[in-house]
């Protein structure tokens, strides 16, 4: 019933507008101003933290020791970037986490969908039934009760690298990532691939060519949440990986709480520098994301 | 009964269609690379808890002995107890400033999809960092405004205030976790039809009687959602304190998360795990408890 109702209510809107304006005379359905105004403050407790990482990040460092984050860098000063570059190993610790959560949204792609299909399609028999219970137990398995065997588990497998740590994302994306698939699954008619079948096609090439290209909207709610989580984590890296030198990008970003004698825009520098890819990536996708999320909010 | 068996009997002898064998080809190596980095390293752990293993050597079984030390150690009922109530009050008031947000957002307001930008920034950026600068926010700027305009009890870092410093946890925590609320629950209120706010306007009703009476019943199972997978995120805290108080001062701030990493460097291995699976049962609990609490609840339109 809701999905009915959902596009029907969406169509209806636009006309929505003109006509409560009509009937009230143009006067309690404009704008409402102070609403918008409000919002508007509200957003500088987004902009505020950003603004004082991008402002100490171009001061000079005795500017930085002053005390007053929210003041203009005067001289303004990019030489923090150098050096957190080089203390960070930038191009090296960036590059490791790109590959972690490509590693990570690769194999939860591929390992999820496949399932959820296999799932959903076998639903009347037991085994695919209860593989889906299986897998959403993890659902509710926080990783700080695996944590220590997990430790364990890729020390002995030589997997305390970046590869492990990728797998491992992966593996808290899986029951989030079928529930998504499954329950898009069921809003495929079945028809389509019957008509395939009748035309000859086997399972595998009615996966790769009807139902994958078909998931696009969810393969790209999946992939974000996938690459969000494993790129900005900071607990399964710095708890698996066992060679500091391959650490990702949030957690070497710890040096500047250790460290003494770099300044305060040297540390701004380099989070700035951690934090811009994703705002940037998001900034030109934002609608793709926005409509992501969502997605994965209305499907299950 | 009978039906059962009888529909059992069937499947088994064969009379319904056969599964292709590359169902299996789909769903197996998932199940297995599933079982050996999660399920296996639980059940080792849940197993070393009954023990005094301490990550390499020997051990003997000590039975449930860890678990009874677990109850009346002090540092742990104090982990529990932050963690809990950190949780809670995080999720309430997330949730609350989520579905404000949503429901202004979705007012006739100007720059909606500018502002709705703006507020999901949050969500694409690293806690740890984002700890970090709000640490830097805390312990310099903060103090700073405070003594400027004279207000005693902040002109001290609140990361140094034992009584404070868990306020600090829930600020960063809700600011990160705010814009995936808000989004879920923008998916809610477009389902809501137009009409209904039209008819009750009609009626009479006013914008808080309509927010009570349409709004909130009608998204009740997106705000069951959210505070599912809210609360289950924020019992596992530990990145946004690391970057804040790193447990501190003392041990104020030290969630069940970072009780259990201690046993990795601590030398109570066993214990620690012990601790992870009482930890287990308790993250299960809250999330089946909140599910049969609300259930029915959602009205389905």
């Amino acid at each position: 019933m809701t999905t009915d109702i959902a596009p029907r209510a969406a169509a209806q809107r636009p006309p929505a507008r003109p006509q409560a304006r009509r009937r009230t005379g143009g006067r309690v359905h404009r704008t409402n101003w102070p609403l918008t105004v409000l919002l508007g403050l509200a957003t500088l407790t987004v902009f505020v933290p950003l603004y004082v990482t991008l402002s100490m990040a171009f001061k000079s460092s005795a500017q930085s020791a002053d005390g007053n984050a929210f003041s203009l860098p005067a001289p303004f000063n990019p030489a923090g970037f150098a050096e957190a570059w080089e203390l960070t190993r930038f191009p090296v610790s960036f590059a490791i986490s790109l590959a972690v959560a490509a590693l990570a949204v690769t194999l939860t792609l591929l390992l999820s969908s496949l399932a959820a299909y296999a799932i959903a399609r076998n639903w009347s028999h037991r085994f695919f039934r209860w593989s889906m219970i299986y897998l959403l137990v993890a659902l509710f398995l926080p990783f700080p009760v695996v944590a220590l065997p997990q430790i364990q588990l890729t020390a002995l497998t030589s997997l305390d690298n970046p590869v492990g740590v990728g797998i491992l994302h992966a593996m808290f994306q899986l029951s989030f990532s079928v529930l998504l698939y499954t329950a898009y699954l069921r809003s495929i008619p079945i028809e389509l691939e019957e008509s395939a079948r009748i035309d000859g096609a086997s399972t595998w090439q009615i996966f790769w060519r009807i139902i994958l290209p078909l998931l696009g909207p969810m393969n790209a709610t999946v992939g974000i949440f996938a690459f969000l989580a494993s790129w900005n984590d900071f607990m399964m890296p710095s708890l698996i990986m066992s060679d500091p030198t391959l650490q990702t990008l949030p957690v070497v970003q710890n040096i500047f709480q250790s460290q003494f004698g770099t300044s305060y825009n040297v540390a701004f520098a380099s989070y700035l520098m951690a934090m811009a890819p994703t705002i940037i990536a998001y900034l030109f996708a934002q609608r793709w994301v926005i409509s992501g999320v969502t997605q994965g909010a209305v499907k299950h | 009964m009978s039906g059962t068996t009888l529909y059992q009997k069937r499947r088994h002898t064969g009379a319904r269609r056969g599964v292709e064998p590359l169902y299996y080809l789909f769903l197996v190596p998932t199940l297995l690379v599933f079982t050996a980095f999660v399920v296996v390293p639980a059940l080792i752990g849940i197993f070393y808890s009954l023990t005094d293993y301490v990550r390499f050597g020997d051990w003997s079984f000590l039975g449930l002995s860890n678990y009874a030390a677990l109850f009346s150690d002090p540092r742990i009922l104090e982990s529990y107890g932050f963690t809990l109530g950190f949780a809670v009050v995080t999720v309430v008031v997330a949730q609350v400033i989520a579905l404000a947000l949503a429901v202004a957002l979705s007012r006739r307001i100007r720059f909606a999809t500018t502002l709705r930008t703006v507020f999901v920034i949050p969500m694409v950026v690293s806690g740890i960092v984002v700890a970090y600068v709000f640490n830097f926010l805390f312990s310099n700027s903060l103090p700073a405004i405070a003594t400027a305009v004279g207000f005693g009890p902040l002109e001290e870092s609140i990361l140094g205030n034992p009584d404070l410093a868990w306020l600090s946890i829930v600020i960063v925590s809700a600011w990160q976790t705010i814009p995936g609320a808000l989004l879920v629950y923008t998916a809610g209120l477009t389902s809501i039809p137009t009409d209904l706010y039209e008819a009750s306007a009609l009626d009479g009703a006013s914008p808080w009687r309509q927010f009570r009476s349409i709004t909130v019943p009608l998204v009740a199972g997106f705000i069951l959602i959210n505070t599912i997978l809210g609360v289950k995120g924020y019992l596992g805290v530990y990145d946004v304190i690391v970057g804040l108080t790193g447990g501190g001062p003392g041990t104020a701030t030290s969630s069940v998360a970072m009780t259990i990493f201690g046993g990795f460097t601590g030398g109570d291995y066993a214990y620690q795990m012990a601790n992870a699976t009482v930890f287990l049962v308790v993250t299960a609990l809250i999330s089946v408890a909140q599910i049969v609490a609300t259930r029915g609840r959602a009205v389905q339109l």
